[in-house]
């Protein structure tokens, strides 16, 4: 496996971040280094094997179906970057 | 009294020898005098502490104290803490002020404990010398040259240099114990699940947990008593009944079995670490414990394990800060597009981007199974080593840390470098068990200074008490963690 910068800047996207060609380049050196460490996983034979994904195996909790939490909109928007009328503002997505 | 434990500052407050205000505002003058340089500190907010503090001396007075009330604890930027500015070490949260409280902050408000402040971090907890914080590194108390570790370094060089009596800590990958074990003080990573995450930024969900930093191991089992608990409002917190981690704090050690992993005294340990390491197994020999040889032999792929399984889960997590809700939003944009691109570019450091880089990779199409089912397949052998060694022993010990204190900038420009820190500690977060690290003495640095090592005590699942009891064992026949930097008076 081995990155070019053209990667980079997919990858970036996916994770909706903008790069610079030169900061996509300067990543690139980092990443491979990283990649290269997790690439040594694929000398272990993992066959059979169960994937853990939490140390307890506990299973989701159900709770009763019941209004709990409060409207605390004025609040949670006060810290928002742009609001109006108890909405968020973005650009404008649909013409 | 600056080097006094929870325990006697407690004490003191029960005899009405000072009050909570007067033992806040001696803190929070050293905090003034001391944390410009050190830079333990992101966010103080004097009326708000004082006024816990008045609360505090309120409850004492009408004899309703516990152990804690009226001691002031640092609080890690990690933790969501109503009307306080709630960073994470990061531009994202500049300007944050949290609207409800994290789990961990009401649990230590409901004891009338005192929130001293925010303690420094890594951006997003992504480090192991807090040199990723945007709010500036931090300094080592013991040598202000020299990183605190990470990504809890402002905790703990806030309890090095005595700016507070204790402080709390996450740790994913070893970020309480490493900085512990490079500031000489005591950190606890308890099992995953016994303490919520409510309101604790997430990095890697499955992997985080909150835990006490402090001078000794009784002040954590009293911090511990603390904070664990159920809590509904995390979907992985365990339920089980609460425990006295003071129970067994003076049980005599008589025929405890340590075992010590040889893939922990391997190649990469620094010699000097090994010898403190070596000398204080020799003294829990003395204790009446019984050493046996023991073999994790997966340690290695506990990093690679982590690279993969700890950026997967932090790419998805932070997908969150997309600059409409809160946060960063950039000041130009087209797009919304453009907006997100834009905001999460400016708003992120180099590290974080790195980490959510990586993980939107391994998750993505075509490699998803290849890397992170690969991980969690070997996640579980990890968890599988630890299983059948102890069959052999009752508790695990180590290095914490395969060094001492390094010097800032040294590892800064290698990811690789610096994420080989945690090579004992990663795994313990990827099995879900408790760990903990504890002064065991000093080594020298290449120029002669005297820096504090920490032993790594592993303990089986919900083992803590017995991990704490070895601790104190330990704590009550060396002055290790009663020794403070020189320069902070």
């Amino acid at each position: 496996m081995s990155l070019n910068s053209a990667d980079i800047k997919r990858i970036a996207h996916l994770a909706r971040i903008e790069v610079s060609n030169e900061e996509a380049e300067a990543t690139l050196t980092k990443l491979t280094g990283i990649l290269g460490l997790i690439e040594q996983m694929q000398a272990v034979d993992t066959t059979g094997i169960v994937p853990m994904s939490h140390s307890q195996d506990v299973t989701q909790r159900l709770r009763d179906d019941v209004v709990t939490e409060t409207n605390q909109r004025e609040l949670f928007q006060s810290i928002a970057p742009a609001v109006k009328d108890g909405l968020y503002l973005v650009p404008k997505v649909i013409e | 009294m600056i080097n006094k434990s929870l325990k006697q500052l407690g004490a003191m407050l029960q005899d009405k020898e000072i009050s909570s205000v007067e033992l806040t505002q001696e803190f929070l003058n050293r905090i003034d005098r001391l944390n410009p340089e050190i830079n333990a500190f992101i966010t103080l907010d004097k009326d708000k502490t004082l006024a816990q503090a008045k609360h505090a001396d309120s409850l004492l007075a009408a004899g309703k104290g516990t152990a804690l009330t009226g001691l002031p604890i640092g609080q890690k930027d990690i933790f969501v803490a109503k009307g306080w500015r709630t960073t994470c070490g990061s531009k994202m949260l500049e300007t944050f002020i949290g609207p409800y409280d994290a789990d961990i902050i009401e649990r230590f408000d409901g004891v009338g404990a005192v929130n001293l402040g925010k303690t420094n971090m890594d951006e997003f907890a992504m480090g192991s010398s807090n040199e990723t914080s945007y709010f500036g590194k931090v300094q080592n108390p013991w040598d202000r040259s020299r990183v605190p570790g990470g990504s809890s370094g402002g905790s703990a060089a806030a309890v090095a240099a005595r700016l507070c009596a204790a402080a709390t800590g996450t740790d994913t990958g070893g970020s309480i114990r490493q900085p512990a074990s490079l500031c000489g003080l005591s950190g606890l990573k308890p099992t995953y699940g016994l303490a919520s995450r409510y309101g604790m930024i997430a990095f890697a969900s499955s992997l985080d947990q909150s835990g006490p930093m402090a001078k000794s191991c009784e002040d954590m089992a009293l911090m511990m008593n603390v904070i664990t608990g159920f809590d509904q409002r995390d979907s992985t917190s365990l339920n089980r009944e609460k425990e006295d981690y003071t129970r067994d704090l003076n049980k005599p050690l008589a025929g405890l079995k340590v075992g010590l992993p040889k893939e922990y005294f391997a190649e990469g340990l620094d010699a000097d670490v090994a010898k403190v390491v070596q000398e204080a197994v020799a003294e829990y020999k003395k204790l009446g414990a019984e050493i046996v040889d023991i073999s994790l032999p997966n340690t290695k792929l506990s990093i690679p394990v982590y690279y993969v399984l700890a950026p997967a889960e932090a790419s998805s997590n932070l997908s969150r800060f997309d600059g409409v809700r809160y946060g960063h939003r950039a000041k130009e944009y087209g797009d919304l597009m453009d907006m997100y691109c834009k905001s999460r570019a400016e708003g992120f450091g180099a590290e974080v981007k790195r980490r959510i880089l990586i993980g939107a990779y391994v998750l993505s199409a075509g490699y998803y199974d290849a890397y992170y089912i690969k991980a969690q397949q070997i996640r579980r052998l990890i968890a599988q080593d630890f299983e059948n060694a102890f069959k052999q022993c009752d508790i695990i010990m180590g290095p914490t840390a395969p060094s001492t204190a390094f010097k800032a900038g040294e590892k800064a420009d290698d990811p690789v470098a610096m994420y080989l820190q945690d090579i004992y500690t990663i795994a313990v977060n990827l099995a879900g068990l408790p760990g903990m690290s504890i002064p065991a003495g000093f080594a020298p640095s290449e120029d002669g200074k005297q820096l504090p090592v920490g032993l790594q005590i592993i303990g089986n699942y919900f083992d803590e008490a017995r991990m704490l009891n070895a601790g104190h064992a330990y704590q009550q026949v060396t002055d290790w963690h009663t020794q403070m930097p020189e320069g902070i008076e």
